[in-house]
């Protein structure tokens, strides 16, 4: 069934700009799967080397973080919106946080 | 490249960071991206998520907890950054970048920055010396990650 996969800006480039794309697939790992078979250069960015989902990549159906749904295993219908969400995150350095 | 900002939204930016002090604050950049040129139209604050341990230790742990906490680490809220893009897209924004400050540290990106960066995006940084809000440059993660390369910022 026709799920769609939202893009976010720096994947784009991967993506021949296209903000969206519709997959065929009835979970979310098919959907990915997809993905990145039709565009390869995004797999580097959204998978490690032994096909796991990056620590820094959320997936969320709706609302709602895969994570807490049933991870890749977690079932799409029909007209589903699935977003790649990049994780945000940062800081100093720590060797001298004396102040 | 390059990235254009309105003095506006650096006060915001800056406003931002000596209120959080000294807590690190984060936020979204939203603009207009053309052939590597980045224009920013507003920069929208959000909540940094390291100040809810319990939420953010489920979404990205910490390493050391011990010695990490807001004073030196910022998570955005996943949910907030897709309502906010959401909106932004309905409006014809793109995220073009984030900011976040550094309290009592340069405005220069650490490892930890740029372990946890995506290429493209404009990462601003603002250094805030003693609750006073000080230099604020931006960075963009070079293609093959090593490092950060510094971005020109044109001030409008």
């Amino acid at each position: 069934m026709p799920v769609t996969v939202l893009i976010p800006t720096p994947l784009r480039q991967y993506t021949g700009k296209k903000e969206s794309v519709v997959v065929e697939a009835k979970t979310v790992a098919e959907a990915l799967q997809s993905l990145t078979a039709e565009y390869a250069d995004l797999r580097r960015h959204l998978f490690t080397d032994d096909g796991k989902l990056r620590n820094f990549v959320n997936v969320y159906l709706g609302d709602e973080d895969i994570r807490f749904l049933q991870k890749d295993q977690t079932p799409l219908n029909d007209k589903d919106v699935l977003s790649i969400v990049p994780s945000i995150a940062g800081g100093e350095d720590l060797h001298c946080i004396c102040k | 490249m390059g990235l254009s900002i309105r003095q506006n939204e650096i006060d915001a930016i800056r406003g931002h960071g000596a209120r959080d002090y000294p807590n690190e604050c984060c936020g979204i950049l939203l603009g207009h991206a053309d052939d590597g040129r980045k224009q920013v139209v507003e920069a929208v604050s959000l909540r940094n998520l390291r100040t809810v341990p319990e939420e953010a230790q489920k979404l990205l742990p910490l390493e050391s907890p011990g010695r990490e906490s807001e004073r030196n680490r910022f998570l955005i809220d996943p949910r907030e950054q897709m309502r906010v893009e959401k909106d932004a897209r309905a409006r014809g924004l793109d995220v073009v970048g984030y900011y976040h400050s550094h309290p009592d540290h340069p405005a220069r990106p650490s490892n930890y920055d740029r372990e946890h960066a995506w290429p493209w995006y404009s990462y601003l940084i603002l250094s805030v010396a003693k609750g006073e809000p000080a230099d604020l440059t931006s960075w963009v993660l070079a293609e093959h990650r090593g490092q950060f390369d510094p971005e020109p910022v044109e001030v409008l």
